[in-house]
């Protein structure tokens, strides 16, 4: 037998590596590639050139420092603006403890969020202000040390999330007319809040709905169907409408407050979109995990637990999160029935006879607040999916 | 501005069909704000002058100034307001449910709104009227010379409707562009998309000086509409109509006598009418339910009308026009405070 010659490792010939090649193969393989390249380019060069002579050159970017405040929070009254640091601190020992609990995602969340905080008070903001954002971060740096390791709380802390949320509202809105009447909820604030509670209050609602969809008996099935199909044969601008004009014309007297009607118009919408993804989830469980569950002696209640939502829900994260983010984006319909949130302020800022004329700078800037809390969305669930091994390992 | 008259119309149509099925409470609107201690206004939130937010998050403009003065009539504190921002086609509904106590939204007085609608209708406060904007090198200054122009609009409005009115009396064609936004209205017509632009006076000057080249163009000297803007309130409550009207004509009335925020709290007279008018004598203040002093309290928080109107319009370069006292040979005529 003979033995087999050495291989010689032989280099790639130069033309075939390098940036050089890159283009050449990429960019310029045929002559129609060639072509198109040359007219994307001349597109390309246009483009930016009239976006950055504009950005930089005309643009009058100071309509922005002056009114951010007015982007953050809108009306809310300015001596009680405390109550939103409060909540911000409240929200950072929060955090900070969930990072050291989990770490993980959490904890780099924790640490992005420090970092925007120690950059804005860094920012030539008034003094007061850029001692909040310094507590702000030790707010969340002190309960970071403090929860590490200490897997014993984990329960606790859950459960003072929950508790969080009503205790949020009532700080925001404080008692009477003393507090801060929720008319005057703008800005920022307002977005993030009809977002939250619209994320956190639909999600439970549409698996609910999702397995109602999916029950054995009629009654229940034929409502949920019914639900999830009304709603989603509807615009949310016509539920927003609904909730803003109808309500008060059918129940009058019963003073229901905007900005919790527009809170609920939100998630019940988001709600019958959610139970449909939620459903593509449950559908993909092959029969043979619930009559193995069913098998072993589980019944209803935790053969869902445990067997159908943990794999139906895993497969769905990107359609859910991408349900989220609509949501988000879609609250900005609120400032069509009046409501002043990011969108609303923006609007009204431009209408303001200093800022005359100043919707490109406005909106842009209203565009890339958008952008950041989407695409911050966009890639917390890439992260999940990527410690879930979602598409990675087909064990269904 | 009449956007958006014939949803409004339509959705208003519904309401009353609703409507009096609803218990209609005899209490007046003014008890109601009395106990609730606070004014519920609906405004505009995005019209220079009229109504916006500034910087501090505080509600700023005219018809915002107007909320603010009522309010001080009623609870003696321009503070103890709620405006509530609102779009045309809801602002209506919204006054018909009891959402909001008086609408001052840049709303034009029509004989439609005064009946079908359910709106009473105070003094109007601003009289517009719409007008055309053009570049001055068109040399264009009658309307006949319109013709074959192109003329920028915004939608659903009545301007368009006037604007095909008009130029059908005068037997002239012209192209209309309608535009959804108003924003981009003037974008378009700023980068020469369409000739001409029509709208309501005051919009027309406030937007004019966000052009580029704002001497470029003028305003011509013709006026086609009528638009009579005021404050509004629930068709019924005659008692609360009242008192917003009485408000409106104290600012008249305040200027006509030079009676300024400054120097409400101690003007000194011998005119038994001013004398009435700030409280020291008489009790007109009881007869409208309000308190002795209502319109030295409206007075002292907003100022009279002329104040109103050089704080808001006149930065936006809004002459005066009309919408001075009858004795200067304008519009607005205080009836007797007797």
């Amino acid at each position: 037998m003979k033995a087999p010659e050495a291989i010689q490792e032989i280099q790639p010939p130069d033309n075939t590596k390098g940036p050089r090649a890159w283009v050449k193969d990429n960019l310029f393989n045929t002559w129609y590639n060639a072509l198109l390249t040359c007219v994307a380019f001349v597109f390309l060069f246009f483009v930016l050139k009239g976006f950055l002579t504009w950005t930089f050159t005309e643009a009058e970017w100071k309509v922005i420092p002056a009114n951010l405040q007015l982007f953050a929070i809108g009306s809310y009254t300015r001596d009680q603006v405390w109550r939103i640091w409060t909540v911000l601190y409240i929200l950072g020992v929060l955090i900070g403890l969930s990072a050291g609990l989990w770490g993980g995602l959490v904890y780099r969340f924790a640490l992005a969020l420090s970092g925007i905080w120690l950059i804005f008070a860094l920012l030539p903001f008034e003094l007061a202000t850029r001692g909040w954002f310094l507590g702000a971060i030790a707010t969340i740096a002190l309960p970071f040390f403090i929860g590490r390791g200490r897997t014993g709380l984990r329960r606790w802390i859950l459960a003072g999330w929950l508790l969080s949320f009503p205790v949020i509202m009532v700080v925001l809105r404080g008692f009477g007319e003393n507090g801060v009447l929720t008319s005057n909820w703008g800005g920022l604030l307002l977005t993030l809040i009809l977002a939250v509670v619209g994320i956190v209050v639909s999600f439970p609602l549409g698996v609910f709905l999702a397995l109602c969809r999916q029950s054995d008996l009629p009654a229940i099935r034929w409502v949920s169907t019914t639900y999830i199909e009304t709603v989603r044969g509807v615009p949310l601008i016509t539920i927003l409408f609904m909730g803003n004009v109808l309500i008060p014309i059918f129940m009058p007297g019963l003073d229901i407050n905007q900005v919790l009607r527009m809170m609920f118009a939100i998630t019940f919408f988001s709600g019958a979109y959610m139970a449909e993804n939620v459903r593509g989830g449950l559908q993909a469980i092959p029969r043979g995990q619930i009559e193995a569950a069913q098998a072993v002696g589980l019944n209803y209640v935790k053969t869902t637990r445990f067997i159908v939502l943990p794999q139906a829900l895993r497969s769905v994260i990107p359609t859910i999160v991408g349900q989220f983010i609509a949501l988000f984006k879609d609250t900005s319909l609120v400032s069509i029935i009046g409501l002043i949130d990011l969108l609303g302020v923006a609007k009204s800022v431009i209408a303001n006879p200093d800022w005359l004329g100043l919707q490109a700078e406005v909106y842009l800037f209203a565009a890339v607040i958008y952008f950041v809390f989407c695409y911050s969305m966009s890639y917390g669930s890439q992260e999940i999916e990527a410690n879930l091994g979602v598409g990675l390992h087909q064990n269904l | 501005m009449r956007k958006y008259l014939f949803q409004t119309a339509a959705l208003v149509l519904a309401i009353s069909l609703v409507t009096p099925l609803i218990a209609n409470s005899q209490e007046s609107i003014l008890d109601k704000v009395k106990e609730r201690g606070r004014l519920v206004c609906g405004v505009n939130k995005e019209l220079p002058g009229f109504g916006f937010l500034n910087q501090d998050g505080q509600w700023q403009g005219f018809d915002v100034d107007y909320g603010r003065a009522i309010a001080a009539a009623v609870l003696g504190d321009p503070n103890k307001v709620e405006f509530r921002p609102l779009k045309a086609p809801d602002r209506f509904p919204a006054l018909q449910t009891g959402e909001i106590d008086v609408l001052i939204r840049n709303t034009t007085w029509t004989l439609t709104r005064d009946t079908d609608l359910g709106a009473d209708f105070a003094p109007p406060t601003f009289y517009d009227g719409q007008g055309f904007m053009l570049r001055k090198d068109l040399g264009i200054t009658s309307l006949k010379e319109l013709a074959g122009a192109t003329v920028g609009v915004t939608a659903g409005s009545t301007t368009e409707l006037n604007l095909a009115d008009t130029t059908r009396a005068l037997g002239i064609e012209v192209e209309s562009i309608v535009f959804e936004e108003t924003e981009t209205l003037y974008q378009s017509y700023d980068q020469g998309r369409c000739d001409v632009v029509t709208s309501d006076k005051s919009q027309l000057v406030s937007r004019r000086q966000s052009l580029k080249n704002p001497d470029d163009h003028i305003i011509l000297d013709i006026t086609i509409s009528k638009e009579p803007l005021g404050p509004v309130t629930v068709h019924g409550d005659n008692k609360w109509n009242d008192v917003v009207s009485w408000v409106v004509y104290a600012t008249f009335f305040a200027e006509e006598h030079g009676i300024t925020q400054a120097n409400v709290n101690t003007f000194e007279t011998e005119n038994p009418e001013i004398k009435r008018f700030l409280g020291e004598s008489g009790d007109i203040g009881a007869k409208l339910g309000l308190s002795k002093d209502w319109a030295r309290q409206a007075i002292a928080a907003v100022g009279n009308y002329g104040e109103i109107f050089e704080r808001n319009l006149t930065p936006l370069g809004l002459p005066r026009g009309v919408n001075k006292p009858w004795t200067q040979g304008g519009l607005l005529y205080a009836i007797p405070f007797r």
